[in-house]
């Protein structure tokens, strides 16, 4: 199969995927005893009778409940997710504002755990069984017993409050000017600004949650790497590059960790949702103003129409970079096209 | 050796063997111990609770605010006087029977689901593996956040919306051994024998399938504690005043001079997952041979 078919296909499959995602969410809305005017319009609204008219219609409230998935559809196609009852805001307007700052942590956090994890997960799975190896098992094995909503909290109290070595909760320093909003994330946006100082401030803002939500993801990558590079030196391609007298490093770059990333990119994938159920958690604990707070302020006060629209969102991005791994996949191993 | 061996040394053979047996494992799979060791050490501290801790887990006493650990105190007490480790304690005894609950609901109900779709195919394995597939295209914490913020905070909820988020992975686990499974010569002798199709199933072709789910089963009691306390960090779970890790961690989230606060039911989380994810270490070292 050629890789373009190969993604088209992908693609179609995906549209189902997507279909059954605003089923799922449909039907656990529906099987929850609230009212659904309730849902969409807030308790405050319905003595107003022209507003809940006007819900009802929109959302199809008196027809049979086909005809109201089809109406959810149609709404969500159109960009209509309904307005929040905290913000007074249309749904997706309020996602569109809290999405950059939830990629901007999880971009941050995957490199961390990516650029750290790699080379430690090399090194441990070359000294399998040494010391060090045994170190970073239990550094990963600690790391993914660490709740992150706890964690966040302790550094802030020691690197925070105590130390004073680390930025407080927040995306930016408070008594900075923040950069023109270009692309939404403050980093990105202070660079194409120019300004040195801004990027200083959004760098040490991201510092903490990083650490905190990319901890996790490194004890993934790390373990993964070093299982993948302990059964590829066995290999008898090693060997054989061993044999030829090839320097051991270059055995290792060239030929083990090569075929040993593999794997990796399909942790990747994984890591992503650990990403965003994790960002959930720190955004709350460091204020961080993404997708995750909104949805845990929307879930705090019961603001219907922004869970679901930050749960529906959250779960397409999920997929599409799901899709993108897959792809990625595909074009490092042909072989998963020809499967 | 063995010819040495007297009658009477040989009848106390078995139970020596057995011992020595048992040291062996010990030494070999050092972390599937320890990490039984520390959760046994919590449950029979969690069991004891009332006897143990000095002080109700919810009794005030607003003249002792925001005291330091001491030897009254071992972990300090909260903004309302109650005693911390009497709090852990109980604390507890919602945590960890909670996720052992969440974990045995999702593997029944997972797992007869899964060995169905895997056993018989077709429009069943289609319908199943669908909807399990579309469940996991929501990351788990944010999918049991919208179940439980529908439902209401409490307790029972937040367990029906770990369930909901866990029983797929099951399904897939137990579907994957059980198609690996049916195709075992055996499970061909069963059926020529004459069994019925279910029978089979359930004896012959689920119980060759368990190491994984094992594994996996200690993991996600673990996994199950931590989602609980974070639905009752975030206001989701367990309400005010019942003692619960998480929203003992959220009551500390702005005591910044009082560490004790969030530090100490944080500590027993922590512990509590380190304990699950020993076990399932330890037993994917004994029971899959792979690794």
């Amino acid at each position: 199969m050629s890789l373009v078919r190969y993604i088209a296909r992908r693609l179609i499959l995906s549209v189902p995927m997507l279909f059954g995602i605003t089923l799922v969410l449909f039907m656990i809305y529906n099987i929850v005893q609230v009212d659904p005017l309730v849902m969409i319009i807030g308790e405050r609204a319905m003595d107003n009778p022209q507003v809940v008219e006007a819900a009802i219609r929109k959302w199809g409230l008196d027809r049979p409940i086909w005809e109201q998935y089809f109406t959810y559809l149609t709404n969500i196609l159109r960009g209509d997710l309904g307005t929040s009852f905290l913000t007074r805001r249309p749904v997706l307007d309020d996602l569109r504002t809290h999405l950059p700052a939830t990629i901007e942590l999880a971009v941050s956090s995957l490199l961390f755990a990516v650029v750290l994890g790699i080379p430690l997960g090399i090194a441990a799975g070359v000294y399998f069984g040494s010391l060090f190896d045994r170190f970073v098992w239990f550094i990963s094995l600690l790391n993914g017993s660490l709740p992150p909503f706890w964690t966040g909290l302790i550094f802030l109290f020691v690197f925070y409050y105590s130390l004073g070595i680390a930025a407080g909760p927040g995306r930016f320093p408070p008594r900075m000017d923040r950069p023109p909003a270009v692309t939404g994330l403050l980093t990105l946006d202070s660079i194409l600004d120019g300004n040195m100082a801004a990027l200083g401030g959004a760098l040490s803002h991201l510092l903490l949650p990083t650490v905190i939500l990319g901890g996790f993801t490194l004890a993934l990558v790390l373990r993964v790497t070093r299982a993948a590079i302990v059964e590829e030196m066995r290999r008898e391609y090693v060997r054989t590059a061993r044999s030829k007298g090839l320097a051991e490093r270059l055995v290792i770059v060239r030929h083990a960790l090569r075929n040993a990333l593999l794997p990796l990119i399909t942790i990747i994938g994984l890591a992503f949702a650990g990403l965003l159920s994790g960002a959930v958690m720190t955004e709350t604990v460091f204020d961080w103003a993404g997708i995750g707070q909104y949805l845990v302020r929307a879930a705090a006060s019961l603001d219907y129409p922004a869970i679901q629209g930050g749960t529906l969102l959250i779960a397409i991005i999920y997929v599409i970079v799901n899709l993108c791994v897959d792809v990625l996949y595909s074009i490092l191993d042909p072989r998963v096209r020809h499967g | 050796m063995a010819s040495s061996l007297t009658l009477s040394g040989a009848e106390r053979l078995p139970q020596r063997v057995w011992r020595r047996d048992l040291l062996r494992h010990m030494r070999r799979y050092p972390s599937l111990w320890m990490g039984a060791a520390m959760l046994s050490l919590f449950g029979v501290l969690i069991a004891l609770a009332p006897i143990v801790a000095r002080y109700p887990p919810n009794q005030q006493n607003l003249a002792m605010r925001l005291k330091a650990p001491s030897a009254e105190y071992l972990f300090g007490t909260d903004e309302l006087g109650r005693d911390i480790f009497s709090r852990v304690l109980h604390g507890g005894r919602i945590s960890l029977p909670a996720a052992l609950i969440v974990v045995a609901v999702s593997l029944t109900i997972g797992g007869l689901l899964g060995a169905f779709a895997g056993f018989f195919g077709g429009l069943i394995d289609d319908v199943i593996m669908r909807l399990a597939d579309v469940t996991l295209a929501f990351p788990a914490v944010v999918l049991a956040l919208a179940i439980s913020a529908l439902l209401g905070p409490s307790l029972n909820n937040a367990i029906v919306a770990a369930c909901a988020v866990l029983w797929p992975e099951y399904a897939r686990l137990i579907r994957s051994q059980v198609i690996v499974t049916r195709t075992f010569e055996y499970v061909t002798a069963a059926r020529s024998l004459g069994r019925r199709e279910v029978g089979i199933l359930l004896r012959h072709v689920l119980p060759n399938a368990w190491t994984p789910i094992l594994i996996k089963a200690a993991l996600d009691v673990g996994g199950v504690i931590l989602l609980v306390s974070a639905l009752s960090f975030i206001g989701l779970g367990v309400r005010p005043p019942t003692a619960e890790w998480g929203s003992m961690v959220a009551l500390g989230r702005t005591k910044f001079y009082q560490w004790w606060v969030a530090t100490f039911p944080g500590l027993a989380i922590l512990f509590s997952i380190l304990a699950c994810n020993l076990i399932s270490e330890g037993l994917r070292n004994w029971l899959d041979p792979r690794t």
